[in-house]
């Protein structure tokens, strides 16, 4: 029997945003159980909520990265249901009408091509607490600070068709939330989960199978292999003539099986009722169109760029454009000595490898763009050469400077890295090694002239234990003359 | 519009409400009266008309995102059934 | 004795008459001479009021007294009071210390009134009787044999009493106005959005508003003019300057046009009742206004159409009341779903038990259409029905209950009987319109209460008519014997 794999992920992505969707608590990351839940967070009796605005554009904005329709009208739902980390005993929510509709984005295969793949919706939501279960002896402990948390959940159609396509939208949705600006993309915090619904039916089938869903899965390896995990699953006791149960299950990334969850939501009726405490949300095209201004171009539109416009490889345009914080980076450099090759070669090289040294992040790193562009201006303008710049560079990372341009400067003149370039200099230093290495010029006149390129390294390797800036064009066209007027 | 006692219990679990066996009946009663008198709303033309959630028919105002609140978790905590180390404590929970 | 008005007593403490510890004294001892037999406090914060006298007489030395500084009052026992049990007449909330302050208390406290502490109502406002308390029923002063009415049985009936001479109140589906006609008092419920909600307990949230009821309309103005306003805390408050209510009090009332809806006249009402009601416009009409019929073809819809929203609106409201962060919780739970179940089982009366299974049912998967969303339709309606009558007339006048009080346990085991008592009062709460309740006349030495409907945020206009009403005749005046 051949199966066919349906796959439809739901991500929840929390927003950016200092405060929560309806309260005036500071959503920062990492504070001491319950020290950033107010008593509409706790859901004290009598409290109120009221709409963050930021939230609201954030959702919009990502309605528009993913060409969605943006709805003027919005509704906020209460979906009730009784769990410890939900203090209202309902999470506040759309239903009917989500403030983000249909939209898409585009996939990368393995093999190269792209795939197109729908959202159906996105809708604003409020977190949950978070329940700790061990250390609390009998009991489990709740923590509220979470709850209220703003989130946007994206929904997509069921057309995903193997864990590697799931893997890929996820990374994508992860790409470009960060893109945004309105998600710190920080997985092992849980900024984005992943729902995963997965089902099989026979290759040719129209109706879908029963599908399970895995809840909660947090990183991109894991989307694969929970899901891989799940088909082999599924496949086992389809292929042994069982059916599968519709239900809610958990990845256990030691075992790499999915296992069932004793459900919280055991009865669905969430009777599902618009929020009489919220008022409907309600934004114009001139609203619309100000948050379509403050769209930066998103990682597809870059990575062509890169290519088609500043002649880029596709590998190194993929690279530099997949993380916002590292395309700013490496256009301000760019930019700034406008020559995109040589920035990409850096970025792509040595800034990448300190970055991965370091295990900082490239808005932690000690060279900003900055610094890094009056670096490459130095090679460009000859006062460096390469290992001069690599010097500086390290320097540096290594707290030897500020944070300032002037510093560099300071840095060349105390390293000696200033390069001589000047010809008359140079041709001063060349003959006296020459006249130094008899041996060396005796064995270069020797070989024979069409392997005598190989032969001048020897020389240039003595010109620079003379003088260490010099500049390599300059000395070996200086050389060349001057041996071959030997 | 009769409830069978079935229907009082389901609906009272989706609230974690425990209904007592020789309660049961008068829920039954009561609720199903109600129900009766709820159920002239059944009997008007709804075609076309728009549903009225909230009285007062304006948009939602939107909250500048600043942090306004501060952390009073002693003072919130001091009237709390059972906590630990910040924690709100319940029954263990399994997932 | 006489009834004790606010305005009365701003005006002897200003003169200096007598100092707001003195008066707050009077009224305590009041309190405990007297509440026994009527039980419209809850808590009673006699340390915290004599302190507030205090620092209002303090303030009136330094020059900075304004007309309500020093003024004692009380708040209903659904307003979140910071540091003082506010229990909703309720077990599950018979330990609730609120951790902060409602708004309507914030500003009261910031006019400098003394607060003497918190009234028995309802159970989680549910209700039309003050029956349902876990802290006992409210007694009506004019008969203790007969409810003060709800669910702000104790706010009405402290002030009847003459234990306060004004209090806050909150009205759903007639809760102010109902208990102020019971009571023989003036209720107002304002415009929904009027007043910020913000700390107040909601039962059902697109419908409650918070009020007061006093013994006179200028009280009323009085304290309206303090609670009224926009508060960012509240999405549902409305963005309005707020007026002077008392500016238009004096105002003649030539020319004000009063429609009486038929519906509200019908063969059912008792007769005594529409006697009471008819005489009470003959008085407006000697006022200079004119007397019109209109209809309110709806008025049929009114009851299911509230019970089921509030009730929707309730059972999600009340899925908090959990035993988790606050207020009771059981014994020894043995899970969590144990924990929930008995908490909310030991904690909630059986009339909130009701409404919140008859709201999840409305709600629950294949009902939502044909009860949650015919119920808003109906509203639809029936709010249209007020905006074509008031295209025709300037206020809407009629009844406010279809009896007198009633006697108690007459009605508390019959949901449905009581539902009904409030077919003339709910309609408000629907459309979210003001409203008001006048003591106009007395059936078997009951009091009557009679209703103005006032168009959307013109409370002064309904001020206006009551305050005049009240210059030509002596209901407001009247107190119950011995009180």
């Amino acid at each position: 029997m051949q199966w066919e794999v349906v796959i439809g992920l739901e991500i929840h992505v929390q927003l950016a945003t200092k405060t929560k969707i309806f309260s005036g608590s500071s959503t920062a990351y990492g504070a001491d159980a319950n020290t950033q839940a107010d008593v509409v967070d706790l859901g004290m009796p009598g409290v109120l909520p009221v709409f963050n605005k930021e939230a609201l554009q954030m959702a919009v904005k990502f309605g528009l990265a993913i060409d969605a329709e943006i709805h003027h009208k919005s509704v906020f739902d209460r979906k009730n249901y009784f769990y410890p980390d939900s203090p209202k005993g309902y999470q506040t929510t759309q239903l009917y009408y989500p403030t983000v509709g249909m939209g898409h984005i585009e996939i990368e295969l393995e093999d190269g091509s792209t795939k197109r793949i729908n959202v159906t919706r996105a809708h604003l939501e409020e977190d949950a607490g978070k329940s700790v279960h061990e250390g609390f002896g009998s009991s489990s402990g709740i923590d509220l600070n979470r709850a209220g948390t703003p989130l946007i959940e994206i929904v997509s159609e069921p057309e995903l068709r193997s864990a590697k396509e799931a893997a890929a939208y996820f990374r994508k949705m992860h790409s470009i939330v960060t893109y945004l600006g309105i998600c710190d993309g920080d997985l092992s915090q849980g900024s984005m989960r992943c729902d995963c619904n997965v089902s099989l039916r026979p290759k040719g089938q129209e109706e879908f199978g029963t599908r399970a869903e895995i809840k909660n899965v947090n990183s991109f390896r894991n989307v694969e292999r929970a899901i891989d995990a799940e088909i082999e699953r599924q496949m086992d006791i389809l292929e042994d003539g069982g059916t599968i149960v519709q239900e809610t299950r958990l990845y256990d990334a030691d075992k790499n099986e999915t296992r069932s969850m004793r459900s919280k939501e055991e009865e669905n009726d969430y009777r599902y009722f618009p929020c009489p405490d919220l008022l409907p949300v309600l934004i114009d095209e001139d609203y619309i169109e100000a948050v379509r201004q403050t769209l930066p171009e998103l990682p597809d539109a870059k990575r062509q760029r890169y290519i088609s416009e500043q002649g880029l490889s596709a590998i190194d345009a993929g690279v530099l454009s997949a993380n916002r914080s590292l395309a700013d980076y490496f256009e301000t450099v760019a930019e700034t000595i406008n020559d995109y090759k040589l920035a990409a070669n850096w970025v792509q090289g040595d800034v990448s490898a300190a970055l991965n040294r370091l295990e900082v992040s490239i808005e932690e790193l000690a060279v900003s763009a900055e610094q890094l562009a009056y670096i490459l201006k130095l090679i460009k303008d000859n006062t460096l050469n390469n290992g001069g710049a690599k010097e500086v560079f390290n320097a540096l990372l290594e707290g030897k400077g500020d944070d300032t341009v002037a510093c560099i400067d300071t840095l060349v003149d105390k390293l000696g890295l200033k390069q001589v370039s000047d010809t008359g200099a140079i041709e001063a230093i060349v003959d006296e090694v020459l006249a130094n290495n008899t041996k060396l010029v005796e064995s270069y006149l020797a070989t024979p002239e069409d392997k005598r390129a190989k032969a001048i390294g020897p020389f240039i390797g003595q010109v620079r234990k003379a003088a260490k800036g010099v500049n390599p064009q300059v000395v070996m066209e200086v050389l060349k003359k001057k041996l071959s007027e030997l | 519009m009769a409830l069978d006692p079935k229907q009082v219990h389901d609906i009272a679990e989706l609230v974690r409400l425990q209904i007592e066996d020789d309660q049961v009946q008068e829920y039954q009663e009561n609720l199903s009266n109600i129900l009766e008198m709820v159920n002239q709303l059944t009997s008007f033309e709804t075609d076309n008309i728009e549903p009225l959630a909230n009285p007062i028919e304006i948009a939602q105002r939107l909250r500048a995102d600043e942090v306004t609140a501060v952390n009073k978790r002693d003072h919130f905590q001091s009237i709390a059934p059972q906590t630990e180390q910040g924690y709100y404590l319940v029954p263990r929970v399994v997932e | 004795m006489s009834n004790i008005t606010i305005a009365e007593i701003s005006k002897n403490l200003a003169s200096g008459k007598y100092s707001s510890v003195e008066i707050t004294q009077d009224f305590l001892q009041r309190i405990k001479q007297n509440d026994k037999a009527i039980n419209s406090f809850i808590t009673v914060t006699e340390e915290q009021a004599l302190a507030q006298a205090k620092a209002a007489d303090e303030q009136r030395q330094n020059g900075n007294a304004s007309v309500l500084t020093g003024v004692p009052i009380a708040h209903k026992d659904n307003y979140c009071t910071d540091g003082v049990l506010t229990s909703c007449g309720s077990k599950m909330l018979s330990n609730f210390v609120a951790p902060y302050n409602a708004t309507v208390v914030e500003k009261f406290n910031e006019a400098g009134t003394v607060s003497l502490g918190k009234l028995n109502m309802d159970e989680f406002a549910m209700g039309s009787s003050s029956e349902s308390s876990f802290y006992g029923a409210v007694s009506n002063p004019w008969d203790t044999n007969r409810v003060a009415g709800g669910s702000s049985g104790g706010s009405a009936a402290a002030v009847a009493a003459n234990l306060i001479p004004g209090a806050t109140a909150s009205d759903t589906g007639g809760s102010i106005r109902q208990p102020a006609a019971f009571c023989g008092l003036t209720g107002i419920k304002p415009t929904y959005g009027r007043v910020s909600r913000w700390g107040i307990v909601a039962y059902a949230s697109s419908l409650d508003q918070a009020g007061v009821i006093t013994h006179t309309a200028e009280d009323a103005a009085l304290m309206l003019n303090v609670m009224s306003g926009f508060d960012e805390k509240d999405s549902t408050s409305m963005q309005l300057e707020v007026p002077d209510f008392t500016a238009d009090l004096n105002n003649g009332l030539a020319g004000l046009t009063i429609g009486l809806p038929k519906e509200y006249f019908s063969a059912d009402l008792d007769p005594a009742m529409q006697q009471a009601v008819s005489d009470a416009v003959k008085e407006y009409e000697k006022l200079g206004a004119k007397v019109k019929e209109i209809s309110l073809p709806h008025s049929h819809l009114v009851i299911p159409s509230y019970y089921l929203i509030s009730a929707a609106e309730c059972s999600a409201n009340m899925s908090r009341m959990d035993g988790v962060r606050f207020g009771y919780r059981c014994d020894n739970p043995t899970d969590i779903h144990d924990l929930y179940v008995r908490s909310r089982s030991e904690g909630l009366g059986s009339e909130v038990k009701r409404r919140i299974m008859i709201g999840a049912y409305a709600l629950s998967a294949g009902y939502y259409d044909a009860y949650y969303k015919k119920a808003q339709q109906a509203r639809r309606l029936i709010k249209n029905d007020f905006v074509n009558a008031f295209k025709e007339v300037d206020i809407i006048a009629g009844p406010v209950t279809p009896t007198t009080a009633f006697n108690k346990n007459e009605k508390n085991h019959d949901p449905v009987a009581m539902a009904l008592g409030d077919v003339f009062t709910v309609a408000l709460n629907l459309a979210g319109l003001p409203g008001m309740s006048i003591n106009c006349g007395q059936i078997n030495n009951l009091p009557v209460g009679l209703q103005l409907i006032g168009n959307y945020f013109e409370e002064a206009r309904l001020l206006n008519a009551a305050h005049q009403f009240q210059q030509v005749t002596d209901w407001h005046l009247k107190s119950p014997a011995g009180l």
